[in-house]
């Protein structure tokens, strides 16, 4: 087994503020997981905002240094300060996916010049055959044509489309890693499932692993095949998405399965949260604890 | 079925659109187009609808916030307030004026944005609240204060910036500002979109309670199915400036009478369920060139010829259940939502 992505002990810490009031921020720590390349799968990062899992992404990205420990990927350590060939070398393998498609995108430019300019510089070639091949390729992969997107501006098309339309730009180098930040948190609700339904089929179709970010718990179960969940910069729970979802043994994975919405009892009202549970959730806050693994495979937080 | 003094809103045909003449071009977009509704008092009735299907033009009307190019073409908007009935598309200014917070209030969209950024909380509220109030100084305060120990904020916050508090403490901010004048009618714009999980769930049972205690009623307009399931006693789907179908939510959820309806619900994931979920194809219309006869026809699974000439009537399919659908009957729910739910203790 080959390991694709390795992330060894990462933490970040933010420092604010210049030598009056200096503050701290710990936004990840001691974060390790690892994807392995033969099996591509849908590995999903849980957590609220200020949870860490933005930041995350990031280093995994190399957009932002990790303060200790070391992200591999293929063996090889993200680093930012690498050389402009070696970054582009990266860039081509571990793509990113933004969540509003509509920031992505800069309205005043067609949406095939981000296609265009992609495929340039990851094809290494200036042939218009060869880069309309490749951006019409990528297209079809997430059910669109370039006939169809050819002169149009993002304020033409629906978030839907327009989010299929960055991870074609995504796709255009074959990477094997797709970074998805809460891809379909901005996308109307009648058009969210056809893209969750689009990384399932990249995963299994295409053969590409996929780190989804999210806060919704139900597109998770939906799609991922393992999952951590992320409490203030700590990883509390992490295995099999479904048996951790299944049967949440962490305070704060229940508190957060509790809260989601179910339609099961449409009509009648329930919204109460159980007062114990947040209590108990808010108790793990900015306690160390240990990562202890279960017989059932996931490894859960546990406090002394 | 309901008496007439027990109804606070009542939409009739209502028509409302953009015009605008650009260097003598005509450019008009039906952003309402023909919404008949009632609501009675009391009631949390839930409006669901995409980006562009005209939900926001439809509550702007509501909210008595008429500004062109958005007019009113036909129809009425009528309210029964205390202190008397009003026509919101006809109403002067000042008669608006009269009504506005005390009556007729409105939660916003994205609390950050909402919030003047360089005042201080407390100053907020003196510019939204005091004037309605009619309340001086020390008087104005106390009511405030108390009003926030209700949605569990402290004092303090009246002294903070908006950037000082967490999304969750600005959004109830926000909700204590529609709420402080005690209104009878509530608008709530997406309220809870931009917060997680925990945070949502708590906010939406503190509007719940608010609107339980004052005896408001509260229209609620939302994409989220799951929140319309758990907040809402009637729902109204919105689909390109037309109401598609309306009826109790219980209904809504488990016996879907338009296409649509049936499509939103079953496109909820859950957690214990891993069946394939349908995606449905193609984009909500232009509302500057809507499709000739039912709107939802290009999309819709079951269009047949008479969908794509003729409109549908809103008709009743059952009690309290109104559906705009040539072939409601066919209308099943795609998925089974109330599957056997051990998965979900």
């Amino acid at each position: 087994m080959t390991t694709l992505l390795d992330v060894r002990n990462v933490s970040k810490r933010f420092t604010m503020g210049g030598i009056f009031g200096r503050k701290t921020i710990d936004a990840v720590m001691d974060a390790s997981f690892s994807l392995s390349s033969e099996n591509p799968e849908i590995f999903t990062i849980i957590g609220e905002s200020g949870s860490g899992k933005t930041t995350l992404a990031r280093m995994i990205l190399g957009l932002e240094d990790p303060t200790e420990g070391d992200i591999l990927f293929r063996g090889e350590k993200v680093d930012r300060h690498a050389g402009r060939a070696e970054r582009l070398k990266f860039m081509s393998r571990v793509q990113p996916v933004f969540q509003n498609p509509f920031e992505a995108f800069n309205p005043l430019k067609e949406i095939e010049r981000y296609l265009e300019s992609t495929a340039r510089r990851f094809l290494g070639t200036s042939d218009k055959a060869a880069i309309d091949k490749a951006m019409d390729d990528s297209l079809q992969k997430v059910g669109l044509s370039l006939k169809e997107v050819r002169g149009r501006f993002p304020h033409e098309m629906s978030g839907g489309q327009l989010q299929r339309c960055a991870i074609a730009r995504a796709l255009i180098p074959n990477p094997p890693l797709l970074i998805a930040d809460e891809p379909v948190s901005m996308v109307d609700a009648s058009l969210r499932m056809s893209i969750v339904n689009l990384l399932k089929s990249l995963r299994d179709d295409l053969k590409v692993s996929v780190i989804y970010i999210t806060h919704d718990l139900a597109t998770a179960y939906y799609i991922s095949n393992r999952l951590i969940i992320m409490q203030r910069g700590r990883i509390v729970e992490m295995g099999d998405a479904r048996t951790v979802l299944d049967n949440p043994e962490h305070a704060y994975s229940r508190l957060l399965k509790a809260s989601v919405l179910s339609t099961d009892h449409a009509g009648a009202g329930k919204l109460e949260t159980d007062p114990g549970m947040l209590d108990l959730a808010n108790d793990s806050v900015g306690r160390a604890g240990e990562l202890v693994a279960r017989p059932d495979g996931r490894h859960v937080r546990v406090y002394a | 079925m309901t008496q007439e003094n027990d109804i606070i809103l009542q939409v009739e045909g209502l028509k409302a659109y953009y015009q605008m003449n650009y260097f003598g071009v005509n450019r008009e977009v039906r952003a309402v187009d023909d919404i008949t509704m009632t609501m009675r008092k009391n009631e949390v009735y839930g409006i669901a609808g995409e980006s562009s299907s005209g939900k926001t033009s439809f509550i702007k009307v509501l909210a008595a916030a008429i500004r062109p190019p958005l007019r009113v073409v036909e129809g009425t908007v009528k309210y029964n307030f205390k202190n008397g009935p009003i026509d919101v598309t006809t109403a002067s200014p000042e008669q608006i004026e009269t009504v506005r917070w005390k009556h007729l209030s409105y939660i916003m969209q994205g609390s950050m944005s909402v919030l003047n950024p360089v005042r201080r909380i407390g100053r907020t509220f003196q510019d939204f609240a005091q004037r309605p109030l009619g309340l001086s100084g020390r008087a104005f305060e106390d009511r405030v204060v108390k009003h926030l120990a209700r949605l569990n904020l402290p004092a303090d916050v009246l002294k903070a910036y908006p950037h000082e508090l967490s999304g969750g403490m600005r959004q109830r901010v926000t909700i204590g500002l529609a709420t402080v004048c005690h209104p009878e009618f509530i608008i709530a714009d997406e309220p809870t979109t931009a917060l997680d999980v925990v945070v949502q769930k708590e906010v939406l049972s503190l509007i719940r309670d608010i609107q339980k205690e004052m005896g408001a009623s509260v229209v609620f307009v939302t994409h989220d199915m799951s929140v319309h399931a758990n907040v809402a006693d009637r729902v109204g789907i919105i689909y390109a400036g037309r109401l598609v179908e309306e009826g109790p939510t219980r209904q809504m959820f488990f016996t879907p009478k338009h296409p649509y309806t049936a499509h939103l619900v079953a496109s909820l994931p859950r957690i214990g369920d891993t069946q394939q979920r349908p995606a449905l194809e193609g984009r909500p219309p232009n509302l500057a060139d809507p499709p000739q006869g039912c709107r939802f026809h290009p999309r819709c699974p079951l269009a047949v010829d008479k969908c794509r000439k003729e409109v549908p009537p809103m008709i009743e399919v059952a009690p309290g259940q109104r559906s705009a659908c040539w072939r409601w009957e066919d209308v099943k729910p795609l998925v089974n939502i109330a599957a056997p739910a051990g998965a979900m203790a």
